[in-house]
Formats: C-alpha cells, structure tokens, sequence
C-alpha cells in the first residue's frame, strides 16, 4: 500500500455526513481495492469503529479488499443476458481464461466476475473488460477481445 | 465536393459504446480530415434503437438521416456513398424521425434524447429545456404540488405512489433541513431508461429535482447512482457543474435568492441499495440494510431529516408537467395509469431498444409491433415485466393493456417498465432457481423469510429439477416451494423476499412443465 497517497485521500476526505462511501471509492480507485491495513487508519479518521468500516466494505460487492488481477473481465449473468446465452458465455470465459468465476486466477493476470446487469439489456449478452464495456457478444468475439488484451 | 460544414451524430451512450460509437467516431474524424472534408461531430445520447447502434446521423436540407448499425470499417465506404449529403447506401436508415419503430412512439421525457448534445446547455435551452423550472419560480411551492397531483404522475420506480402526495407531506413537515435524493440504483435487468436519461439528457434530471427541491423548500439533493454505470456518473457530475456555473443551480437558483445544491453519490453494487431506505443508510455512509417504516422517509429520511425520494423518471417528468401543463400530461394514459412510460425491450428480441408510450398498450403490441419478435427467430415462450422482481407473463396475457392495476390484477406488475423477452430454449424451472439465488446473494440480511428462504428457495427447486424420476417427492417438494413462497410474501419486511414469489411462482403456474409437472391448468390464473 502506498501511505503516502493514502493519507492524501484522507486529507481530501474530510470527515463530514456520509463520508464513508465516496471515501472508500477513491482509495479504491487509487490503489485497486480498500487493503485491510487502511481500514483503522479511515476508522480513525471518520472517528468510526473499525468494525464499521470492516461491515460497510465487506457489505457491498464493489469493494475489494485483496489485489485483483491485472485485468478485470465482467461478464453480465442478469436475465436479459441469460436470454441471449450469457450463461455459456460465462461458462466460456472460465475455460478459455482457465479461471473460476469470483476467482483470480493463479498468475495474477485476471480477476473474472460475473455482474448483474450492465444496463445493456437490449444488446446483450454484455461484459466488461478493465472498465470498457462490450455489448452483443459470442464466444468468438470474446475469444477476440481476450487475445487482444493478451489473456 | 461541399465545404459547408455537416453536422454529424456519433452516440456517445454506454450502449453505442459497447458496439464500438467511440471507433466510428474517430474513423469519421480521421476520414473527414484526410479528405478535407468538414464536419462538426456531436457526440449525443441514443435514440435507443440499439439494434441500429452505432447509429450515425447526418443533417441534411430533408432533415436527419440515419445511418446504422455502423462499424469503423464501413465509415470509407459510406463516405465514398455521399454520407454528408445523405447519400444511399446499405445502411441507410431513411429520416431517422420517420422510422417506425420513433414515429409511432410518444416521447416526452424522452424527447430530447438522442437529439441534443446532452452537455450542451444551449442546446437544452433551444428544446424547452428549463421552461417547466422558470413556470415553478414564479409559482408557491403549494401551486407546484397542485400540478404534479393533478397531472397523476406516480412514482416510475416501482411502486407506483403518487408523486404529488409525497411532494405534499415533505413540503408539510417541519424542518430547517430538507432533502431531495434521486433514485439511480437502477438494478433492474431489462432496465436502462434511467441510465439513457443521466446519459443522454442530463439537465433534464437537474431541472425535475430543482422542481422538487422549490416545491418542498429543500436546498440540498443527492444523485445515488449505481457503481457499473460510471458514464452516467460521469456526465451528471459534469452537467451539475456546468448548470451550477450558469445559475441554475447553487445558493441563488436562476437569481431566485433559493438555494439548492445537488451532488452524486456512488453506490457500490447492491441490489437492495434500490430499495428506498436502504439507499439512504448507504448514502448516510452505512451498511444498505432497510429501515422499518414508519417513519416515512417523507417525514424522517436522509439524516433523519424530511426527504422527497424519486426515481429518475419521476423527477424527469416534472419539467414538461410544469411546462405543459398537468391537463396535458394528464391526457396521456389509461384509468389512473396517467402520462407515458419508457418501456424498456430486453433480451431476445430482434428490435431492442427504448419504447416511450402512453400506458395502455399491450404487451403484444411492444413485442411484435415494436420489438419484431425475437432476435433467434424462434417462437416467444415468456415475458419477464418489471424487472427481477417482476412476473414471467405468458401469451395467454398478452393482450392486457399495461396499466399499474390491469397488471396487479393479474398478479403481475409494470414496474419500472423493463420487459425481458425469452424464446423457447428458455427454462422457466431455471429463471426461477435464478430468481431465488439473486435473493440469496443481494438480500440485505434483516428479516429470515428473505435471508434464509431464498436460499431454501434455491434447494427446494433444485430438488424439483433434479429429481424427475420421483414422481411423489416432486409433488411434496412443489408443495414446499408453495409454502415457502407464501412465508416470503408475507413474512418479509420489503419487496425484495416479499416479490422473489412473483417470478418463481409465476413460472411455476404457467411453465409446470418445465418443472416436470403437468401441463397447465387452463384455470389457473
Ligand atoms: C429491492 C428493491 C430494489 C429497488 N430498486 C429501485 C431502483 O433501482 N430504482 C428505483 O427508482 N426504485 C427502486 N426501488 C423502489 C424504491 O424503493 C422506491 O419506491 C422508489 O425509488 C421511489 O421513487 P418513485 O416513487 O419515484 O418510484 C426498489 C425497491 C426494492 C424493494
Ligand atoms: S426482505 Fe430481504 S432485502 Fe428486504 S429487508 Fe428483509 S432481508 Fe432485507
Ligand atoms: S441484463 Fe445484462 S446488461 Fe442488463
């Protein structure tokens, strides 16, 4: 973890009502996911408990609290995607990338997630691939994508 | 070869995104250049018919012609085809107005979107854009009510509650401090209306909570938006900024001396965070877990404070109610199922995309009529309305017009208009296992019925599903799942545990064969 930008983001965080998400974004934002050795520091900070901050971080699926991997695939399992064969395109990715889902994988090179709606239903199946996102998709085109990034 | 400059349409929606807007957009900049061509490229929001997505639009003497579905390696060609005049060419679309999937439609709160550069604040202004803001400040906050009541606007995020009546007992309740949040969880699948509004027609969202905010003497608001629509959140931060810069908002709002302060809130990907209360601990920096209520947010919400909560539609019809007047909005719809909703086509359909309309259509009439039937080609087998939460509707309720109580009649809801197309591969034994585990996996924890349930939900049905040999434990295990059913229904403390039943028990009623049970009861309901 980088203190230095840490204590920034806190110093740019200053506590008032609320604080505590869009705090949790940007140290998130800044450093990948929210590590635990932040946690008492923001705890002490926002003169909250750490079992607060620990509650709130581990309540929401969005914070992360280990490394993910140098890529992050998405891939949407919500219903308007399931009508369009999300699930074996999800079942796709985890044998290309030889990846579970909510895994990352041994190498540290991907992190894959399935995500509940990407809000592109009428183009689905969607994914997302490190924060860009992609809408009709097949396997094959997935197979494209994933060359291209290098997985 | 002209050298007037062309004014060129490139969406810059999340979903025009995905296909690749961005890549169009850049080969158009490059070819023009290398040709010397001049052109103004405006990056506006969708016109949400996404199966023509990127949906290239050229301003001509005729009026605006589309181009789609356009992909960066067609720009050459379409160029050489007289583009920038409106030349013929594959993938011409016509006047894009004229398409019949537009020009049946009746856009109101939709009506700038796609049209205008959503950041521009001239553009806004040219379309009627803070016209219902600056009838409100020359109303009381009382006269503002009376034309949201009497336009009979509900709430479009679910529930469907009055709008005005909320608005009413915010603006009763006594307080120094008073809220208005925006609901933009948006978690619904088959749902995006909300994130093409914030996307494509920001101010509109800015000027319906100003509206609000005058009306029930609140000066600060929030904009929870959900964390996977970071394009969205970044385009209302912008617009706020850009409004704020121009007066509209801020401590004095279009000179007014009123003050209200509007500001984005990141959610951070839970479903339940939708859900009223849950979004106000989170926005309060808590775990989302529900409230009980009472209180009403009305009166004790954000910080304890009186709170107008809306979702984004509701606040995005204020505008033209105020600008149009609440007869003429009022006009629109069927028995008190008042105005139009953005229905949303999802999934296996061969036209996708964004159906603004007034209440009263049938469901039939958006699948085939507007949807074109499914994008496989294969027969429609069921219809998912209102989301997750919503029922699966089988053909034989097609023809019920969609108004909020055709479809609490027939156990179904409108929802937040979101409607999910499925062919015949679909099995419906499987969309309700997936109904009961999203319960399982978003549930908030509070109350058992939802907590547990779902989770006995997931194995009850998987014992239905796996066990087609047993005829006796089947039927003993169809009973359980009933029961089950009825304890979430009536034991759980929101709508997440208490309407997990309506897709599961609607797939069970209607599919049974998917279930490995009987044909269906033609009596069943
Ligand atoms: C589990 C759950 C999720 C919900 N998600 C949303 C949502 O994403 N957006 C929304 O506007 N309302 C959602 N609602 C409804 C809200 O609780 C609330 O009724 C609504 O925001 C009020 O605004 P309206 O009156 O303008 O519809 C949800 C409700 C529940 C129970
Ligand atoms: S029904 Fe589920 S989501 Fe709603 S309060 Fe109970 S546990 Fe929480
Ligand atoms: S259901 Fe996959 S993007 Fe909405």
């Amino acid at each position: 973890m980088n203190d230095l930008s840490l204590s920034e983001l806190l110093a740019a965080h200053p506590p008032r009502d609320g604080a505590l998400l869009p705090l949790l974004h940007a140290v998130q934002e800044a450093l990948g996911h929210v590590p635990p050795a932040a946690v008492p520091l923001i705890a002490e900070h926002l003169s909250l408990s750490r079992a607060e901050v620990h509650g709130v971080i581990s309540y929401y699926h969005f914070f992360r609290s280990s490394a993910p991997g140098k890529q992050v695939l998405q891939v949407c399992r919500a219903e308007a995607c399931q009508a369009r064969g999300a699930e074996a395109l999800l079942a796709h990715a985890e044998a290309r990338l030889g990846c579970a889902s909510h895994h990352t994988r041994a190498d540290g090179a991907v992190t894959l997630e399935p995500v509940y709606c990407l809000g592109l239903c009428a183009s689905a199946p969607a994914l997302q691939i490190n924060e860009r996102l992609h809408a009709r998709m097949t396997p094959a085109k997935l197979d494209a994508l994933l060359a291209k990034e290098g997985l | 070869m002209t050298s007037a400059i062309v004014k060129v349409f490139v969406p810059r929606d999340s979903a025009a995104l995905a296909v690749g807007a961005d890549e169009v957009a850049e080969a158009l900049r490059h070819e023009c250049q290398c040709r010397g061509l001049k052109v103004e490229l405006v990056r506006n929001g969708s016109r949400g018919l996404f199966w023509l997505e990127t949906l290239v639009e050229v301003q001509t003497p005729q009026g605006r012609i589309a181009y789609g579905p356009v992909e960066a390696a067609d720009v050459p060609g379409l160029l050489d085809a007289g583009l920038l005049q409106g030349g013929e060419h594959p993938l011409r679309q016509g006047v894009t107005e004229q398409i019949p999937f537009l020009a049946l439609q009746e856009r109101l709160t939709f009506r700038r979107v796609g049209v205008i550069d959503p950041l521009s604040l001239a553009d806004y202004e040219a379309h009627e854009g803070w016209a219902g803001l600056r009838r409100a400040l020359s109303l009381d906050g009382s006269a503002i009510i009376q034309e949201m009541l009497h336009s009979g606007l509900r709430g479009r995020g679910g529930a469907a509650f009055p709008a005005g009546i909320k608005w009413k007992t915010v603006r009763e309740a006594q307080s120094a401090q008073k809220y208005v949040v925006c609901n933009a969880d948006e978690g619904d699948s088959g749902t995006y209306s909300d994130r093409m509004t914030m996307e494509g027609d920001p101010f509109m969202l800015i000027e319906g909570m100003t509206i609000a905010a005058l009306a029930v003497g609140a000066t600060r608001g929030y904009i929870y938006i959900r964390s996977e629509y970071p394009h969205a959140i970044a385009t209302m931060k912008e617009a706020i900024a850009r409004a704020t810069a121009a007066g509209f908002l801020g401590d004095s709002v279009c000179g007014s001396g009123r003050a209200f302060h509007l500001e984005v809130r990141k959610a951070a990907g839970s479903y339940v965070c939708g859900e009223e209360t849950a979004m106000l601990e989170s926005i309060e920096g808590k775990r989302g877990v529900v409230r009980a209520k009472p209180p009403l947010p009305a009166l004790s919400g954000l910080f304890g404070q009186p709170t107008v909560i809306n979702n984004v539609i509701t606040f995005a019809s204020a505008p033209i109610i105020l600008a149009r007047g609440a007869q003429a909005y009022r006009d629109f719809g069927v028995g008190r199922s008042h105005g139009t909703l953005p229905f949303q086509l999802a999934g296996n359909i061969k036209h996708g995309g964004l159906v603004e309309k007034a209440f009263g259509l049938t469901l039939r009439e958006l699948l085939y009529g507007f949807g074109g039937g499914t994008a496989s080609g294969r027969p429609i087998k069921a219809v998912q309305v209102g989301g997750p939460l919503g029922a699966y509707v089988p053909e034989s309720q097609w023809d019920v017009p969609l108004d909020y109580e055709a479809y609490a009649a027939m156990g179904a809801v409108v929802g937040h208009g979101g409607i999910v197309v499925h062919d015949d591969t679909a099995d419906l034994s499987q969309l309700a296992r997936y109904a009961m585990e999203f319960c399982a996996i978003e549930s908030c924890g509070k109350c058992t019925p939802c907590r547990i349930g779902s989770t006995r939900g997931v194995e009850v049905i998987d014992r239905i599903r796996f066990n087609r040999n047993n005829d006796q434990n089947r039927a003993e295990q169809v009973i359980l799942l009933r029961d089950l059913c009825d304890t979430m229904t009536h034991g759980s403390l929101c709508a997440m545990g208490g309407m997990t039943p309506f897709p599961v028990l609607s797939a069970l009623n209607h599919y049974p064969q998917d279930f490995g049970l009987a044909a269906p009861d033609q009596a069943a309901a």
